[in-house]
């Protein structure tokens, strides 16, 4: 992409501009939508950038990447933020000693999700500021100053999007970016980074004291803004929100809250006093109504119904108007499918034919539970479907328990499987268990990106490869098999029926690729035979 | 209000070129000096499941969400997707759909989405350089002469 003065960028492009420009030395994550694009477009720009195995090693990693005074950043979708709440909480008492942004983008609506969780909680429950811009311009800007407050105050920074944000495309003046030249230098902080009891307990203070100290910069932070209109009412807004506000009310009194933790409650409540009627609209949890209301300001907020859902103009101007009767049901369009061609479908063609109890996971093989196959009967979080089974297994009667076969993804199987595998050697069900790796050779459901399984790196060079056969075996699974299940498929569905009757752990993996990436992935593997065959040249050259 | 926005939306399925269409339409619009949003949700959508798309213009533009009712015209890719998108065009609105082509001069059916924005061209006077430049920005080289043609087709059909 060719950078340019004007540019019309999707909010994850202007994302990984501003990262790129504001010099972030290394940029850590795991795809999962709407999130994806921030990384590879930072790579395509030129910035170091790392899928990690999954979302808690990535922030782990950017933590690292901080610690060693340089700008760092992680990027995941809402959920994968669970995934990593363990480092983040604490990583907010170690504070950072370069700059750290971890960037969490929400699905309102759940477009791709499996829930539609309000990670604003997140800032207020670990103690973290958090900037949310409303377009891309937005976007680009608060990616600048998200790193400029993580540096004054030493602390990590969320900068939240959703969907609209990261997906919209909207129009960016690029300006420069003065960012700090940093050199990365280990400098020994016992007591501000290993946090042992009598340690955290002082940085739990400290956090507050920062967490005080920048509220009260935000009360007269330029980031929000105040645009005055009609007395008659004021609006509230942050995000996406904002923008649909402005559109719905355009005469009203508009408060554009950007730092949406910790609040700037006195500015709020001079807002608030000076409209005859406040309302908050924001999408999702009332997080905004409950804080604002807590502290004695008199807001309206919305309905339950308005909970459910993304927000748009015209949601907005039915709560403004308090508006609770039914909304129309938009007509509905064809539903995505498993693609034509696709493995999977011989996977749970065969699970639907042997009346297997389906434990499932997260990626493009959920669509394993529509018609025709209807053969998934759970699918919780990432690389749930193991542990799940194995909860299963352990309860059922033996004629149940038998019938229970875990399916993962290979990325899924990469990103949270692994653990799982180990629990079905250690904690065995009497009954045995059975788990199909379905290996497409990429994570295709976020856009055919690369993996630890891959064998490839985040622009698709070579890297190493994990074998899970060997992996299985190595943890004590005796009973391990590899087999393209499309060209073999009878020897396929004998094998899981062995395994099903097996009272011990197996590990069947099921590799054929995604159709959508067999052609990239014959590119990527000749590129790098080039490329290793040239580097063989030079060696022998520089020998001769 | 002054503000005069111009809401398009361009529907389909997934792997027809919604997504390529609207890109192209922005693009060019962009080219053109107005501000302009874009809209599209990606994921599920991709596997072959509805996909459509908002693009929004004028002096300055909000929300990038056509509010349903409010599209003044509605790019149809495919012929089964156009009664599930005909609540987003308001009264008066234009539809734009492949019967609004000769599909038998199209010389490549993958270039249907460049030959429907031809024919949305000639509703939005946008000059036709922007176009040209945004559809070789957003198409490889290969297919430039393909998708040219496409759009000429498109844009001569409205008489």
């Amino acid at each position: 992409m060719k950078i340019s003065d004007r540019m019309l960028l999707s909010g994850n492009e202007a994302i990984a501009l501003a990262a790129y420009k504001s010099k972030v030395a290394l940029g850590a994550g795991y795809p999962g939508t709407p999130s994806t694009e921030i990384l590879e477009n930072f790579s395509e720009f030129g910035g170091q950038a790392q899928w990690s195995p999954n979302e808690k090693v990535a922030l782990e990693v950017a933590i690292g990447a901080a610690f060693g005074k340089t700008r760092a950043m992680a990027t995941m979708k809402h959920v994968g933020l669970n995934v990593a709440a363990d480092p983040l909480f604490t990583a907010a008492y170690t504070g950072v000693q370069g700059a750290l942004v971890i960037i969490c983008a929400d699905d309102p609506g759940m477009a791709s999700s499996q829930n539609e969780q309000d990670n604003r909680n997140y800032a207020s429950a670990a103690g973290l500021p958090m900037l949310e811009p409303s377009d891309s311009q937005e976007a680009y800007d608060f990616t600048v100053a998200a790193f400029e407050l993580s540096e004054k105050w030493n602390i990590p920074v969320i900068l939240r999007v959703t969907t609209r944000i990261c997906h919209s495309k909207t129009v960016v003046n690029v300006k420069d970016i003065e960012a700090p030249s940093y050199e990365a230098d280990f400098v020994r902080d016992i007591k501000g980074r290993v946090m042992i009891p009598a340690y955290a307990r002082i940085a739990h203070k400290k956090l507050r004291q920062k967490l005080d100290d920048i509220a009260a910069w935000n009360e007269t932070s330029d980031l929000n803004q105040v645009f005055e209109g009609d007395k008659s009412l004021g609006v509230i807004a942050s995000g996406i929100s904002f923008q649909h506000s402005r559109e719905a009310a355009p005469g009203a009194s508009l408060f554009k809250l950007s730092v949406s933790y910790p609040l700037p409650l006195e500015k709020l409540r001079k807002f608030a006093a000076s409209v005859d009627r406040c309302v908050v609209i924001e999408e999702g949890d009332p997080y905004l109504e409950k804080a604002i209301l807590a502290e004695g300001v008199k807001v309206e907020g919305k309905a339950q119904m308005y909970r459910f859902g993304e927000l748009n103009v015209d949601r907005v101007c039915r709560i403004i108007a308090g508006d609770e009767s039914p909304e129309a049901v938009p007509a509905p369009g064809k539903p995505p499918q498993l693609c034509q061609g696709c493995a999977h479908r011989t996977v749970f063609q065969i699970l639907s034919d042997l009346d297997c109890i389906v434990s499932g996971d997260i990626g493009c093989y959920t669509l394993g539970v529509l018609p025709p196959f209807s053969a998934m009967d759970s699918c919780v979080c990432m690389g749930a479907s193991v542990s799940i089974g194995l909860g299963l297994r352990h309860v059922l009667p033996d004629e149940q328990a038998k019938r229970v076969v875990s399916v993962i993804g290979d990325s899924t199987f990469m990103h949270s499987g692994i653990t799982g595998l180990v629990d079905m050697v250690y904690n065995k069900p009497k009954t045995g268990h059975v788990v199909i790796i379905l290996d497409n050779g990429t994570t295709a459901m976020t856009g055919l990106q690369e993996h630890p399984g891959t064998g490839r790196l985040l622009d698709h060079s070579a890297s190493a490869k994990i074998d899970y056969e060997a992996l299985g075996k190595s943890i004590g699974i005796q009973n391990v098999h590899t087999i393209d299940h499309v060209k073999f498929e009878d020897e396929f569905k004998k094998l899981l029926m062995e395994a099903l009757e097996k009272n011990e752990p197996s590990l069947l993996i099921a590799r054929k690729e995604c159709v959508l990436a067999v052609r990239k992935i014959r590119q990527y593997e000749k590129e790098a035979a080039e490329k290793s065959k040239c580097e063989r040249q030079c060696q022998c050259e520089g020998q001769e | 209000m002054t503000n005069k926005v111009t809401n398009v939306v361009v529907a389909g399925l997934g792997g027809q070129g919604v997504l390529k269409a609207s890109d192209i339409l922005a693009e060019a619009v962009f080219g053109a000096g107005f501000d302009i949003k874009k809209a599209e949700v990606h994921g599920m959508s991709q596997r072959g499941g509805s996909v459509n798309s908002d693009v929004r213009f004028g002096d300055r533009v909000d929300s990038p969400m056509v509010p349903d009712g409010q599209a003044d015209y509605l790019v149809v890719l495919s012929e089964d997707q156009i009664d599930n998108n005909l609540d987003r065009l308001r009264e008066g609105g234009v539809l734009i759909v492949p019967d609004n082509i000769d599909k038998k001069a199209l010389s490549n059916p993958k270039s249907l989405n460049v030959a429907l924005l031809g024919v949305l061209s000639s509703h939005l006077g946008i000059d036709e350089k922007f176009w040209i430049e945004s559809i070789l920005a957003n198409l490889p080289e290969k297919i430039h002469e393909v998708n040219k043609a496409a759009f000429a087709l498109g844009k001569e059909s409205v008489s």
